[in-house]
């Protein structure tokens, strides 16, 4: 593995990790992070840092779905035109294009279910190109990012040789 | 009944070991942030445990050869051939064992006559100096210490060797102080053996976690030294496989034969389903190794630093998954710090007097934990310095 590569892994693990600390367990500078880092975000490698928040707790009433979107792709553009205007919606948190019995996976955050559902019917199902919606909402986080929602998963004791 | 005078005076007046007593301390707090375990805390790759439960599925649930699967000795040969470029006959210089801790008991039980003396290089591991009670042998510590990096030296080896040491404990990579003996090491202590009758049993569990250019290097592969040496290995730390209970012990056959005789009516074999896992272990898993080594070094780094910083010296380990800074500038004892450490700011670490007297004025710390735990862990640490008055 690649020192560049090493980081970036580093970085998946754990966004807030100082220069400092990267550079240490890279075995390398500070400065040589710095620039390892800039460049990874010039080329658009890295497009941004973000926490990972647990809605549940953070707001008991919020609302995510996640809905499969059948698309007529466009001559000229395929998807892309479609997607595009789904992603610039506040609500939409991720678009993707997928194999299989749909086109788009589009993950949606409300503050309440109606919010959503208003969403849906509103905004998503009348945009041109779009043939059909599924909508599944959420009911748990187990895991995400890699990071897991459950408490305690270290079965290990405190104490041991 | 007076079970006093019914139990074993030899077994009563063993002490429990002091990382087991410290781990009483710490369940007796909530919202403990431990950095204490000695176990990695990577789950055992997909492919072992797959394995396992084909074997289940099949009904493979007997016993098997007392020195274990044949076919995994031959695996264990290849592995230590590939490692340490050494090579033993399977079928008669390798024993399957519980763990390495068995591998440990047997041969000091195979070797040790009543009084004879059993060298063990300290701060090490808990459980050698027990075994060697336990065979009637008497254990005499070898303290080493920071300014030769926690390494044994030959002169440190010589001013002890009487006419009763029958053999050498060589714990290295080293649990607590991570110290590791490179090729010239071994040359210095080889030297000093080759000429006697001491047998060195090198226990290197620890050797897949060696850090730095430089590849492990066994001192079987020092010559002259094959003939007189048990190699102990095992797959609990290189392949995080602790609760598989599964060693071994790599020896010249008139050894291997009598350790088989114990392990026989002791033990009969190691578990079979641990066992098939094993040769998968061995033959495919080389890459989660890797992985997993190149993820403790990262950590390695990170904590090192860390307590450099905080002004907790750090010897700089280079195996294993564990840190042994000196905490002697708080004042403080080793027990007193981990006590107060829990109590005040809910870290646990071990004190270094559990692994021997020398251990004195400094604390172990495992990095077997996810960069977020260390993070934090390190936190309170420097909370508690700054209480102490010391940062």
């Amino acid at each position: 593995m690649t020192k560049k590569e090493k980081l970036v892994n580093l970085l998946r693990q754990d966004a807030r990790l100082s220069n400092e600390q990267l550079a240490a367990m890279l075995d390398t500078s500070a400065d040589d992070v710095a620039a390892m880092i800039a460049e990874l975000e010039k080329s658009g490698m890295i497009i941004g840092y973000t926490a990972i928040i647990n809605e549940e707790e953070f707001d008991r009433n919020s609302v995510c779905a996640f809905i499969e979107v059948r698309v007529s792709p466009e001559i000229q553009c395929g998807y892309d035109d479609v997607a595009a205007v789904i992603a610039q919606y506040d609500e939409v948190s991720s678009v993707y294009l997928m194999s299989g019995g749909y086109d788009l996976a589009v993950t949606i955050k409300g503050t309440n279910l109606r919010d959503v559902a208003m969403f849906v019917t509103d905004r998503l199902a009348p945009l041109g190109g779009v043939l059909s919606t599924t909508t599944h909402f959420i009911l748990h986080r187990y895991k995400e990012k890699d990071k897991m929602f459950l408490k305690n998963t270290d079965e290990r004791s405190l104490v041991s040789p | 009944m007076d079970y006093e005078n019914i139990l074993s005076r030899k077994v009563q007046d063993l002490q429990f070991s002091g990382i087991r007593k410290f781990f009483d301390i710490a369940a007796s707090y909530d919202d403990v942030i431990s950095l204490s375990v000695g176990e990695p805390d990577f789950k055992t790759p997909w492919a072992i445990r797959k394995e396992a439960i084909r074997v289940l599925e099949k009904g493979r649930t007997n016993y098997t050869a007392n020195a274990g699967l044949a076919n995994l000795r031959v695996a264990i040969n290849d592995y230590i051939n590939d490692r340490i470029h050494v090579s033993y006959d399977p079928l008669h210089e390798i024993l399957v064992t519980v763990g390495g801790s068995e591998a440990i008991d047997l041969a000091v039980r195979a070797l040790v006559d009543t009084g004879d003396e059993v060298l063990i290089p300290q701060p090490s591991f808990v459980c050698y100096g027990p075994i060697v009670t336990l065979a009637n042998g008497t254990p005499v510590a070898i303290e080493t210490s920071v300014e030769n990096g926690f390494k044994l030296t030959a002169e440190a080896l010589r001013a002890h060797i009487t006419p009763k040491t029958k053999a050498l404990v060589l714990p290295y990579p080293n649990n607590p102080t991570g110290a590791v003996m490179r090729r010239a090491d071994l040359e210095a202590i080889a030297e000093v053996l080759r000429d006697t009758d001491i047998i060195v049993i090198s226990d290197e569990i620890y050797s897949e976690l060696t850090y730095g250019d430089e590849e492990h290097c066994s001192i079987v592969d020092i010559d002259g030294m094959k003939e007189r040496t048990v190699l102990i290995n095992g797959f609990s730390k290189a392949f995080s496989m602790t609760g598989w209970r599964l060693g071994f012990a790599a020896a010249p056959a008139p050894i291997v034969t009598q350790m088989l005789k114990i392990h026989q009516y002791g033990i009969m074999c190691s578990p079979t389903m641990s066992q098939y896992a094993a040769v998968v272990a061995l033959k495919e898993c080389k890459k989660d190794i890797e992985y997993m080594r190149n993820e403790y070094d990262m950590r390695r780094r990170l904590i090192v630093k860390g307590f450099n910083e905080m002004g907790l010296d750090c010897f700089e380990p280079e195996g294993a998954f564990y840190i042994f800074p000196s905490i002697k500038k708080t004042g403080l004892t080793s027990q007193e710090f981990c006590e107060q450490l829990i109590e005040k700011h809910r870290v646990a670490v071990v004190p270094g007097d559990a692994f021997g007297k020398c251990g004195e004025g400094y604390i172990r710390v495992s990095y077997a934990y996810s960069l977020q735990h260390i993070k934090t862990a390190l936190e309170r640490i420097r909370l508690f310095l700054e209480d102490l008055g010391v940062l």
